[in-house]
């Protein structure tokens, strides 16, 4: 299926040198395109395609009293990609549309990703619209003005990886355990060069949303990007969505989709396999997203890894964590919970993490909030009255942003304080300096935030009626 | 884009894994527009305290290392998020050349556009640049670019391996953009074929 996608948009090949690569798609947001814009003005140069260049603002804004950004940087930021949307002409989803969102959740939504587009935006997560079977990876500043004057990318051949998840998913087994599982197991650089085509029935079987999920997560592989082949729950997904074909032209394209899916019998330049039967809850310890485990184990004892590497790596996530070796992942308590961001900020998380809320009260210890991934997924929650779900249980109910996936706004962790998170990166400071972050799935982040430690949500007593 | 030809300079080592481009340039320093200023905010959060103060253990901070221009690092250097201000704080900090046994793919791309030149060399060419800058203080890289060499004034005398493209992009200090453009044609052509296709 890459060769295929990646074949479609070559431009120029010449031997020993990167390909030139049209590219059908490129997403803007504020925090990484302004030196961008500049240096397009500096140079005199336009945008050639302002008709396949979307913008939102999405890192910085607050997700509350949005429009009131004390923050005079991240002000000015906001305000700077306004003018230059304007200026060279590029749709802006600001904060006055309802379609304005974490960039990866925004894109889908509006129906903008389709199965075979090259897709590129300044920002790592762009694996996301992997889950359609486009070709999407992250790109830094100099390459999004590089796209903005010229809509190609110069792009080395990453090789392919099939990455076949082998069994069936458990009860209780979310999107977000099979990619934490996936890392955990192989490490956070086993996918460094190449793009991974996650296959299986495991994978067949997951909800558009939940294919998001897992592309997502690709870059915490180090994969370039992450591919899911496309099939009727992605057509299904797509069908009637604003930039969406209509009518008869979608089903040509579906005819022209279908026609992607990877060969029978095609070779990738690696493989590897992973066990989803076994599979429990994941939960992360240390300082990287592949210093993860099952909720039924307990902190590595870093004396016990097998390279020094590893020891050194792990004694000082833990020193970091504030966790001793040994202690049983569901004896950790939390004081923050963080449901969101473009890995599990969508409406089917939020449905997710409310069914586990409801009728149950935020432990007493625990600030939880609950930020949607986009004006749309906000408003669908409030139809389904998941907002009141929320707010009964105790947790804030947030206007759409990152928010506390990278803290660029005034969602914060205090040093020290410890943070059940559905956000994708547990990096040192990520949430704050000095803050602690573990990576969990939308459910168990819920059930965190009830218990004030973590718990294995397979055991979970859902309520079906909330209790006052 | 400031070609790169020859360097010497001082060593500094950052001896972790996965560092990520978070530690490199933490997100409260990205809001600023312009590209420049960011050295300043290089591997803030090891280097300074809550309170500010600088933190003497990180060797960034240690009086032999001011003034390095080479940076030695353990394996996913720059792994992470696709923030250029990561090489641009490395770069604005006075670093014109990283080496380490693997890089993260957006990162390793986005040094060549700033002109910094990132070196993979094997895990124990590694360890043993770490060993050799620990024990010599003051101790100083070759950086040939032109020949693909690494040596010090010790007798160390390394090769290492760069895509010849990239190598001459560097050597060159070309400009990206340009040189697509020089394909204008191949585009416009791909785009009416495009346009013709419906899509
Ligand atoms: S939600 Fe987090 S990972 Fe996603 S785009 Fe925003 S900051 Fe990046």
């Amino acid at each position: 299926m890459f060769e295929k996608i990646w074949n479609n948009h070559v431009i120029v090949a010449e031997e020993g040198k990167p390909s030139i690569l049209y590219i059908d798609l490129h997403l803007v947001h504020e925090v990484t395109s302004p030196q961008a814009f500049e240096g397009l003005r500096m140079s005199g140069r336009k945008v050639r395609r302002p008709d396949l260049t979307f913008a939102t603002m999405d890192h910085n804004v607050p997700t509350k009293d949005r429009f009131n950004i004390t923050d005079p940087i991240s002000k000015q930021q906001v305000d700077t990609l306004t003018r230059n949307a304007q200026e060279f002409g590029v749709k802006l989803y600001d904060l006055n549309t309802i379609d304005q969102g974490v960039v990866h959740v925004m894109g889908p939504e509006l129906g903008l990703t389709h199965p075979g587009k090259t897709i590129v935006c300044g920002d790592s997560h762009t694996s996301t619209h992997g889950a359609f079977g486009a070709l999407a990876f992250g790109i830094g500043t100099s390459e999004v003005e590089h796209v903005l004057a010229t809509q190609c990318l110069q792009q080395a051949k990453p090789k392919t990886m099939e990455v076949r998840f082998v069994g069936k998913r458990r009860p209780g087994i979310t999107a977000k355990d099979l990619i934490l599982g996936l890392i955990a197991q192989y490490g956070t650089d086993f996918g460094t060069g190449f793009v991974m085509e996650y296959t299986g029935e495991a994978i067949r079987s997951l909800s558009m949303e939940e294919r998001m999920t897992v592309c997502n997560m690709s870059i915490e592989a180090g994969a370039r990007a992450g591919l899911i082949a496309p099939d009727e729950t992605t057509y299904n997904y797509l069908r009637g969505r604003e930039y969406a074909p209509q009518g008869a032209d979608f089903d040509r394209a579906v005819e022209r989709w279908s026609a992607l899916r990877t060969d029978e019998g095609a070779v990738y330049d690696k493989v590897v396999e992973f066990d989803v039967e076994s599979l429990v809850p994941q939960v992360t310890w240390g300082t990287s997203p592949g210093m993860g485990t099952g909720i039924t184990s307990s902190v590595p004892v870093p004396e016990q890894l097998p390279t020094e590497n590893e020891r050194k790596a792990a004694a000082a996530a833990l020193d970091y964590m504030g966790l001793k070796p040994g202690t049983p992942m569901t004896e950790i308590p939390i004081d923050y919970v963080f449901i969101g961001s473009c890995t599990n900020g969508r409406i089917e998380d939020l449905r997710a993490a409310a069914s586990v809320a409801k009728g149950y009260k935020v432990s007493p210890n625990v600030t939880a909030i609950v930020v949607p991934g986009s004006g749309r997924v906000k408003l669908q929650a409030e139809k389904e009255g998941l907002d009141k779900i929320f707010v009964e249980a105790g947790f804030e109910w947030r206007d759409a942003g990152c928010s506390m996936c990278l803290a660029m706004n005034p969602d914060v962790l205090q040093p020290g304080q410890r943070c059940a998170s559905t956000s994708n990166r547990n990096f040192e400071g990520r949430q704050g300096r000095g803050g602690r972050t573990h990576l969990v799935s939308p459910e168990m982040a819920a059930a965190a935030a009830i218990a004030g430690r973590f718990v294995d949500v397979r055991h979970w007593e859902f309520k079906s009626e909330v209790t006052a | 884009m400031q070609p790169f030809v020859k360097m010497t300079g001082l060593v500094a080592p950052v001896d972790r894994v996965n560092v990520d481009t978070d530690a490199i340039i933490p997100k409260q320093f990205l809001k600023r527009i312009e590209r420049s200023g960011f050295g300043q905010f290089l591997f803030f959060e090891w280097r300074w305290d809550e309170k500010g103060n600088e933190i003497p253990e990180f060797s960034l901070n240690q009086p032999r290392y001011q003034g390095a221009s080479v940076l030695i690092s353990r394996a996913n250097f720059g792994c992470g998020s696709s923030r250029e201000h990561a090489p641009w704080a490395i770069l604005d900090y006075g670093f014109r050349c990283v080496i380490a046994p693997s890089f993260a793919d957006i990162f390793y791309n986005n040094c060549f556009k700033n002109g910094i030149l990132p070196i993979k060399l094997s895990e124990e060419q590694v360890e043993d640049l770490f060993q050799r800058t620990a024990a010599n203080p003051g101790y100083e890289l070759t950086v040939d670019l032109e020949n693909k060499v690494i040596t010090d004034g010790l007798g160390l005398n390394l090769s290492f391996d760069l895509d010849e493209h990239r190598r001459q992009f560097l050597l060159q200090g070309l400009d990206d953009i340009g040189l697509t453009l020089k394909h204008e044609d191949a585009i416009a052509a791909y785009e009416a074929k495009r346009a013709a296709a419906g899509i």
